[in-house]
């Protein structure tokens, strides 16, 4: 049941890949939108016995949830896009995205650190051509950074996996990296093993996710690549990367050396947070902006789960938070950009007189990513915010407050200039279409939801997370 | 058993030294699959003859000493270029940094916690010191052809280091590990085929545009 999120993605991929005519190539998308979240909400009421190879828990639920939902409104959104681009075909583009469906997928369900790596780097491998979409020099520049970059942190990764499985080298029994069998002999691994391992399964998951000082691949991709690939990429990929870490941090957990990795996710946090308040304050391009976004909530994210008990909490909360908003944020922003074929405030100027609705879902969704209520990501932030206070970090508190503060007014006065003012033109060739405009205003309406009333279900989800990360042994 | 694995792993990190040296791009790729060809008798000369071992190193011969290489000349054959590797920094300096690394690693080495030492001791720092050289190589180089090179010696360095893991990785996962890094190649051979068509040329020098 669990392996059909894989299967159902590969076998659209490879119909996709014969039928002739565009429109309905389009539709496979939206499709498979529909049939994975189905599946997995059937998946998680059904609650399936975890396989060696493959199964949910907590945090896999989550994350799958999440970036099914945030997929599915993306799928919609390229139904128009791409009728929009017929110059520019989707014979590529529609297989890509749905692979990527199926190794997103395939990396969230894995209990194996090994079939997780394989399924990561697959994601790397197809969204390449993603991220080369437009075909111009600059889309390519950005291609050639991400694989690069991303190709070599994974490898760390890999180098990671294998100092965990060597930690267990010494022991009786035979080695495995199956992650319930890690846990349970996790006491036993040798310590200088398993803390290179978990430091290399940081730095390259952490490249993925897009942690400073990993992160210069991500603006150049996410600003090159289509709005609806941006989307996935910010709100899906960095994900899926995140659990990887929490993998480890797991493992961690459970050899009771939860301090040292928190310790490294917490630099790791403050430091991304900081890059990106530098980089957004007076930041000319909209969707540059967005991926500095990106690195301040990956780096909220590694915060949260650094602090350790209520922040925790509070930084899963976050992950879907983010993941959401990042997607409504990223389509809207790809709508202004097509209207003033730019995306530079020199030439986009007063998008709400243009584009009503795409700006104001734009301008309404910046004010949920920077934390203000009743959105999503205020309760999340000021969850993690009151963790931090809990844990007895005061100065860490204020840092967070004043780097949050920071951003707001750079991101603010960006997303101000773009929104506000007079519009230079009236553009004739784009306007607000139903499909890409409904599927951000309906991601922006969860979040408002999640802002507003936690369902007893999600918080239990949460609790159940929280508790598998922290084992106190 | 442990002369033919200590004679293997010498020439590898000769290699190592041959391909920071080299001015050529296709005696580098080629250096590189000889590497990659002597690292997949590995698996058998360490753990004897077992259905594991044979795979692994047929599957490694197969893709790191055949299939890759293969993809990589094919790749420099469409984007016309056969001339120098044009290094940052001069050849000899590249392998002084080279010799330095490997000395490090083989120093770092003998301060790690070692289990079963007498296999370890050669695998790990030979290990670390084709890590580092293809490290050196993904910093020094300005054809990004040379930059797959160096990324390739690394995943070499991390496949040494992996067949001191004997039985952890299952075969099917080690095969996936493989094809992934097979058509990662690929589709680096492919953008370096647009980038020399949108630039024509391959230096990641001209890749600049996009900065703050």
């Amino acid at each position: 049941m669990l392996i059909s999120l894989v299967l159902i993605p590969v076998c659209l991929a490879a119909l996709s890949l014969v039928l002739p005519w565009h429109q309905l190539r389009s539709w496979l998308l939206p499709t498979a939108g529909i049939i994975q979240l189905g599946l997995v909400v059937l998946v998680v009421l059904a609650k399936p016995q975890a396989g060696e190879w493959i199964g949910l828990d907590a945090l896999s639920t989550l994350v799958l949830l999440v970036t099914s939902i945030l997929y599915l409104g993306c799928a919609f959104y390229a139904v128009d896009y791409l009728a929009l681009r017929q110059d520019r075909g989707n014979r590529i583009i529609v297989p890509c995205l749905l692979v990527f469906l199926a190794a997103m997928s395939l990396a969230i369900i894995s209990r194996h650190l090994g079939l997780m790596w394989v399924a990561v780097e697959t994601t790397t491998i197809v969204s390449a051509p993603l991220i080369y979409y437009n075909r111009n020099r600059l889309s390519i520049e950005a291609t050639w950074k991400y694989l690069l970059l991303c190709s070599v942190g994974i490898a760390l990764a890999m180098l990671g996996i294998m100092f965990v499985a060597y930690s267990a080298v010494g022991g009786q029994t035979e080695v495995s990296l199956q992650l319930d069998w890690l846990l349970d002999t996790a006491p036993q691994l040798s310590k200088p093993w398993l803390h290179a391992g978990f430091i290399f399964l940081l730095v390259g998951y952490g490249t993925k996710m897009g942690l400073a000082p990993l992160h210069s691949w991500k603006p150049d991709a996410y600003a090159e690549s289509p709005a609806l690939v941006g989307a996935l990429l910010a709100g899906g990929l960095t994900t899926v990367s995140f659990l990887a870490i929490l993998r480890g941090v797991q493992v961690m957990s459970a050899a009771g050396d939860l301090i040292m990795a928190q310790q490294a996710l917490m630099g790791l946090g403050l430091f991304s947070m900081l890059i990106a308040a530098i980089f957004m304050v007076r930041q000319p391009d909209i969707k540059r902006m967005l991926a500095y976004s990106s690195v301040e909530h990956m780096g909220i994210l590694a915060l949260g789960v650094g602090i350790g008990g209520l922040a925790t909490f509070g930084a899963l909360l976050h992950l879907a938070n983010n993941a959401l908003t990042k997607g409504c944020l990223f389509l809207t922003a790809g709508n202004i950009q097509r209207s003033y074929a730019s995306k530079n405030l020199r030439e986009v100027r007063g998008a709400l007189s243009c584009l009503p609705l795409s700006a104001g879902i734009f301008l309404t969704g910046f004010l949920a990513i920077t934390g203000a209520p009743p959105f999503g990501p205020f309760l999340s932030e000021f969850t993690i915010l009151r963790g931090i206070f809990a844990g007895g970090h005061p100065w860490i508190a204020a840092a967070f407050l004043i780097l949050l503060a920071t951003i707001f007014i750079g991101m603010g006065a960006t997303v101000l200039s773009a929104t506000q003012g007079e519009s230079p033109r009236v553009s004739a060739q784009f306007r607000d279409r139903l499909l890409l405009v409904a599927p951000p205003l309906l991601l922006l309406a969860l979040v408002l939801c999640l802002g507003i009333y936690m369902p007893d279900p999600l918080k239990e989800l949460l609790e159940a997370g929280v508790a598998l990360l922290e084992v106190t042994s | 058993m442990t002369d033919i694995n200590s004679m293997l792993l010498l020439v590898v990190i000769l290699l190592n030294f041959f391909i920071l040296g080299s001015a050529r791009l296709v005696a580098c790729i080629r250096a590189v699959a000889l590497q990659g060809a002597l690292l997949a008798l590995l698996p058998v000369t360490i753990h004897g003859f077992s259905i594991h071992s044979l795979g692994l190193a047929g599957g490694a011969f197969l893709f790191k000493g055949v299939l890759i290489p293969w993809l990589l000349l094919r790749a420099i054959r469409e984007v016309r270029i056969r001339r120098e590797v044009e290094p940052l920094i001069s050849l000899v300096a590249t392998l002084f940094l080279g010799a330095m690394t490997t000395v490090a690693a083989f120093l770092f080495a003998d301060q790690l916690p070692l289990i079963h030492a007498s296999q370890a001791g050669v695998l790990v720092p030979a290990s670390l010191a084709t890590m580092l050289a293809g490290f050196l190589l993904l910093m020094t180089r300005r054809k990004a052809i040379t930059q797959v090179v160096g990324y390739l010696m690394l995943e070499n360095g991390i496949f040494i280091f992996g067949v001191l893991l004997s039985t952890a990785m299952p075969l099917v996962v080690e095969a996936a590990i493989l094809l992934d890094l097979l058509v990662a190649v690929f589709v680096m051979g492919i953008v370096l085929n647009h980038v020399n068509r949108e630039f024509s040329s391959i230096n990641i020098e001209r890749l600049s545009a996009l900065k703050e």
